[in-house]
């Protein structure tokens, strides 16, 4: 089995578990993830509570699937906003004038200035800390990555003799874009989602420890990192179980992204 | 090369000038009248008036525009509504803190990369690059704030050996200045040396591919030797590339790791700022980085036409 073939395999698994979490979570939970039993507080694995419970004695494990619930819908809604805006922005800035492809790269550059670390805690400052301001946030950081990947694919398309021909034939520059350019570079798009997931997954994490993402009570890993931060010297494993979360899901997403790649991006096949 | 230089000056000139229009916009024009954050609802029109008047908000966008983004290359951000303390000062000690930590943490990640990057390349087709190569890319998914707990979770509470944050300035006491760098540098410098690892492996993969190499061991030079003179200045430049842009997330990886380890760097600052709703601190800690993020990659840029010898000899 082939290099190639393990990070897909792996990635998807990994993915796989996050997603498969999220949805166990809208069915069944051992304890429900908000409740707080402070009869209960920071006890340790048993069979009654599998990975212990925090501070305010809530289940972790109830805790980590909901959690895989917010990590993934931030991922889902930010990658979105990026894709939607920056895929039409690429094919655009590739097949308009020059000027304008131009124009796009170098306001590329420009938010490419702004991370989404720090474009959220911006929006955080003036609107207040929330789930919609960081995914916005994040998305909008994410635009550039895949603005930049839509002009270079929708370039190379350009240049094929199928366009030629479609060209010649009197196809409409719309129907060229939506016949022929977006379905082939579909596949680079996918590979780029994944990275920009993982990236998503990231920043959420980094922002809800921060206090910028998610409130409280909604279950996060990034706040479950936070408080159990708190306790380090008392239980330090309660860091544990959200941080392998988090780590897990970002290398899933990231494996998953170079797995398709390898499937996609047809220089790399000969390599290999 | 001189045009493509002024060129990118110009595309510099003006991105800094649109980040700092972009940056006054966002946190001035939207969030509202300071006066009435400052004062509460309850305030009179005429209290009001008289704070708009001491904080220069009656006056018109531009000319308050004007009047920030002029004080800037002098160090002077403007005095803050919440505290009425003067933030360039504050701007200027902290940054002294983040710099610290983001150079060693790069230190780190150099330490960490090249020689792991390169022996992954040479031996890509064995065990032990595929081992590296591996490795490289679980450190990729943990963030470094995640590291850092990590890191604290071993050496200080478990080992005792480190302290499990705190800043000590240099010149006060180095030793425990070095004690107190020490974990949050690695959480920041492995984490980076993960990921530059893959592009410096990538890199060298690239150049061993190159007739120039064969050329050289062609001529009689040992795989080692062809690549040391040949190889590795051409591999020089895809990664002072990445270089740049680790500098910048190493940056805002920062602000998160002082939190982490209770560092009062400009992270801390931005943090404290957005807590107390302090915008004009904000806004001047935002700048900073922004700008910082614009400077390295420019000087990334120009490091690359220097470097890179098509480049160098074009214009």
């Amino acid at each position: 089995m082939s290099r190639v073939n393990v990070s897909l395999v792996v990635g998807g698994v990994l993915v796989g578990l996050v997603v498969a979490s999220a949805l166990l979570s809208f069915v069944w939970t051992p304890y429900d993830a908000v409740q707080v039993d402070p009869a209960t507080r920071i006890a340790p694995p048993s069979a009654a509570h599998w990975l212990g419970t925090d501070t305010f004695g809530r289940d972790v494990v109830s805790m980590l699937l909901v959690g895989a619930r917010t990590t993934l819908f931030v991922g889902v809604v930010a990658v979105g906003v990026a894709a939607v805006a920056g895929t039409p922005i690429g094919v655009l800035a590739a097949m308009g004038p020059q000027w304008l492809g131009e124009l796009v790269m170098r306001t590329n550059d420009l938010v490419l200035a702004f991370p989404a670390l720090l474009l959220a805690v911006m929006f955080g400052a003036v609107f207040g800390p929330s789930t919609l301001t960081a995914m916005v946030a994040i998305g909008i950081a994410t635009i550039p990555s895949f603005a930049r990947l839509a002009r270079s694919g929708t370039m190379q398309v350009l240049a094929t003799e199928y366009v030629l021909a479609a060209r010649a034939a009197g196809r409409t520059r719309t129907a060229i874009a939506t016949r022929h350019v977006l379905p082939n570079i579909a596949g680079l798009l996918l590979v780029q989602a994944s990275v920009s997931f993982a990236i998503a997954v990231l920043a959420e994490a980094a922002l809800s420890f921060l206090g910028f993402g998610t409130r409280p009570p909604t279950p996060s890993w990034g706040r479950m990192l936070q408080e159990a931060q708190q306790l380090i010297y008392s239980t330090p494993e309660l860091a544990l179980w959200p941080g392998l979360a988090i780590a897990l899901a970002v290398l899933g997403f990231n494996l998953l992204g170079d797995g398709l790649r390898d499937r996609f991006d047809p220089r790399l096949v000969d390599h290999r | 090369m001189v045009l493509h230089l002024l060129r990118r000056t110009t595309v510099f000139v003006v991105s800094l000038v649109v980040a700092s229009v972009a940056v006054f916009a966002f946190m001035t024009v939207l969030p509202g009248d300071p006066a009435r954050v400052a004062l509460g609802v309850n305030a009179t029109e005429e209290a009001v008036a008289a704070t708009r008047a001491e904080f220069g908000t009656d006056r018109p966008l531009v000319v308050q525009y004007a009047d920030w983004v002029s004080g800037l290359p002098r160090g002077e951000f403007g005095r803050s509504y919440v505290t009425d303390a003067d933030i360039g000062p504050q701007i200027v000690d902290r940054l002294l803190v983040t710099t610290w930590l983001v150079l060693s943490g790069m230190v780190v990640a150099l330490i960490v990369a090249l020689p792991l990057g390169i022996a992954a390349a040479v031996r890509h087709r064995t065990p032990s690059g595929a081992l590296i190569s591996g490795l490289s890319q679980v450190g990729v998914a943990v963030p470094s704030f995640i590291a850092g707990i990590l890191l604290v979770t071993v050496f200080a509470v478990r080992l005792g050996w480190l302290p499990s944050g705190g800043w000590t300035p240099p010149a006060q006491d180095p030793v425990q200045f070095l004690r107190q760098l020490a974990l949050p540098a690695l959480a920041l410098g492995l984490v980076q040396g993960a990921v530059l690892t893959r592009y410096v492996r990538s890199a060298v993969l690239d150049v061993l591919r190159e007739d120039f190499l064969r050329t050289a061991r062609a001529k009689g030079l040992t795989p080692t030797r062809a690549l040391v003179r040949h190889g590795l200045r051409n591999a020089a430049i895809p990664v002072v590339t990445v270089l740049g842009l680790q500098l910048a997330t190493l940056l805002i990886g920062a602000v998160v790791v002082e939190r982490v380890f209770v560092i009062p760097g400009l992270g801390s600052l931005l943090l404290d700022g957005v807590a107390n709703r302090d915008l004009l601190l904000v806004q001047g800690v935002v700048i900073v980085l922004v700008l910082a993020v614009l400077v390295v990659n420019f000087l990334v840029d120009v490091a690359y036409t220097v470097l890179d010898p098509r480049l160098r000899r074009a214009g």
